[in-house]
């Protein structure tokens, strides 16, 4: 019999399982793209709803004085819930979809939102708020004019952690069907344990993270420029 | 809801708790799994911060020990290592959930040590004592209020993060949830509910204990009045228990 060329192992061992293959990846480029989207919805959107909440209820917790601590409170309960159970608590009563999945991110995030931006709505000395008060500013424009644009590097590094935190959540998500690059992971995994298919993944994962970390920190020199020496 | 009330039902089932699948036997091996992982990550995360404190360098590396730990899912470590040297079992989970609980230890013994006030520092030097005296007798007596601290956001990401385990079938109180999914969601559903409510009692109980625990292993006069449940180092990057 000729050997055939590229194929020397005999047939009794077990087929390669290599870590990576770019053939896997060039076979699998639409299931790919597929999950690289879904991640990103579900990071971008959970992300943006989590801010336009939690920036308004840190706002107010810094007003509120009484009410910094339930908010606080609440989220470090929050805190402690594994992403897995929440996910296994909502997932029967909202039913196997995209939001369900949303709306456990969406807690996750508010809670890293929130605390960061109420750390640096307190972090405004009171000194520079007198003095604003001194120029005439009203509780608006102080708000609007002197003490968001102060918490701002506050609330990016919020959002950046965050962002970079629900990246890695979002795998959780295939509990309930829709966890972007986790369901390429898992469904690796689960498929005679495919290393180029897991590994894939996790690639996927990781370089997400970082595009957006990278992302939002030079979007947040963006909107500070006051903060560059 | 109809769910709930299933998730009741089941959980007033007394043979889902004394099954050898049950809550009992899920509970034990989730605990065992946790504080192999919570060990095994003290004894490299704590020597290692401690020293760097005590030269008071690295603390970029300490950093951004902290930030690729946020990035790593979890799921992707509990499906590559038992396809690595390592094997199947409980050894690469407890491995991946120990390499999760390394970046608050790490954090905070360095922080600790670092804290310390220089003239203390310097008081204990002058007063004769060697290097590692001034480690063993000074520093990490200041510095147990943050090696609590740490090890009790530890000890709860790693037992919130162990339920996880149950997505590559290894053990644990997920079990329960990933059954649950297994039946369906109209016969399982309240299954689901219930391993979620029941992982959730576990880990808000340990935050609880490990509280009192970080009071009492606090002495009096290194608390700090108003300093609540977070340590400095992960109060402004808080995240999830698991990711």
């Amino acid at each position: 019999m000729l050997p055939v060329a590229g194929w020397t192992a005999p047939l009794t061992e077990a087929p390669p399982n290599p870590w990576f293959s770019w053939n896997y990846v060039r076979q699998n480029i639409d299931s790919l793209t597929t999950a690289l989207g879904e991640h990103i919805a579900l990071t971008l959107s959970s992300v943006a709803v989590a801010t336009a909440i939690g920036v308004p209820l840190a706002v107010v917790a810094a007003r509120v004085r009484w009410l910094s601590g339930p908010i606080l409170g609440l989220s470090g309960v929050l805190y402690t819930i594994p992403s897995l159970a929440l996910f296994a608590l909502l997932g029967p009563m909202l039913g196997l979809t995209f939001q369900t999945v949303l709306v456990g991110l969406v807690m996750y995030a508010l809670l890293m939102v929130v605390r960061n931006a109420l750390t640096g709505l307190q972090q405004v000395p009171a000194e520079v708020r007198d003095a604003a008060r001194g120029m005439g500013y009203g509780r608006l424009g102080l708000l609007w004019r002197i003490e968001l644009p102060l918490a701002l590097p506050g609330i990016i590094t919020g959002i950046r952690v965050a962002t970079v935190s629900t990246v890695a959540l979002v795998t959780v998500g295939t509990l309930v069907g829709f966890g972007g690059f986790g369901t390429i992971i898992l469904t690796g995994f689960n498929n005679n344990y495919y290393r180029a298919q897991i590994m894939a993944g996790t690639i996927g994962c990781l370089a997400l993270a970082l595009a957006f970390d990278v992302l939002l920190a030079g979007l947040g020199r963006l909107v500070t420029p006051w903060a560059r020496r | 809801m109809n769910v709930i009330s299933d998730a009741f039902v089941w959980l007033n089932d007394p043979l889902n708790w004394t099954n050898p699948d049950g809550i009992l036997a899920r509970t034990r091996e989730h605990l065992e799994i946790s504080a192999a992982a919570v060990a095994l990550a003290c004894l490299v995360a704590w020597p290692l911060g401690i020293l760097l404190g005590h030269a008071r360098r690295g603390g970029g590396v300490v950093v951004a020990v902290a930030n690729l730990g946020r990035a790593i899912p979890t799921l992707a470590l509990l499906t590559i290592f038992p396809l690595t040297a390592i094997g199947f079992g409980y050894p690469p989970i407890i491995l991946a959930l120990a390499i999760f609980a390394v970046p608050p230890l790490l954090a905070n013994a360095y922080l600790g040590i670092r804290e310390v006030d220089r003239d203390v520092r310097d008081a204990a030097r002058g007063m004769g004592l060697s290097p590692r005296q001034v480690i063993a007798r000074v520093e990490i007596p200041l510095a147990v209020p943050y090696l609590a601290g740490g090890f009790r956001t530890a000890a709860v990401q790693v037992v919130a993060t162990a339920t996880l385990a149950a997505f590559v079938n290894g053990g644990g109180l997920g079990m329960i949830i990933s059954r649950g999914f297994g039946l369906g969601l109209v016969s399982g559903g309240g299954q689901i509910i219930a391993g979620a409510l029941v992982v959730i009692a576990l880990c808000l109980a340990l935050e609880g204990l490990l509280a009192v625990a970080e009071r009492l292993v606090t002495p009096r006069h290194l608390r700090r009045p108003g300093r609540r449940t977070n340590t400095p180092m992960d109060e402004p990057i808080a995240a999830p228990a698991d990711a």
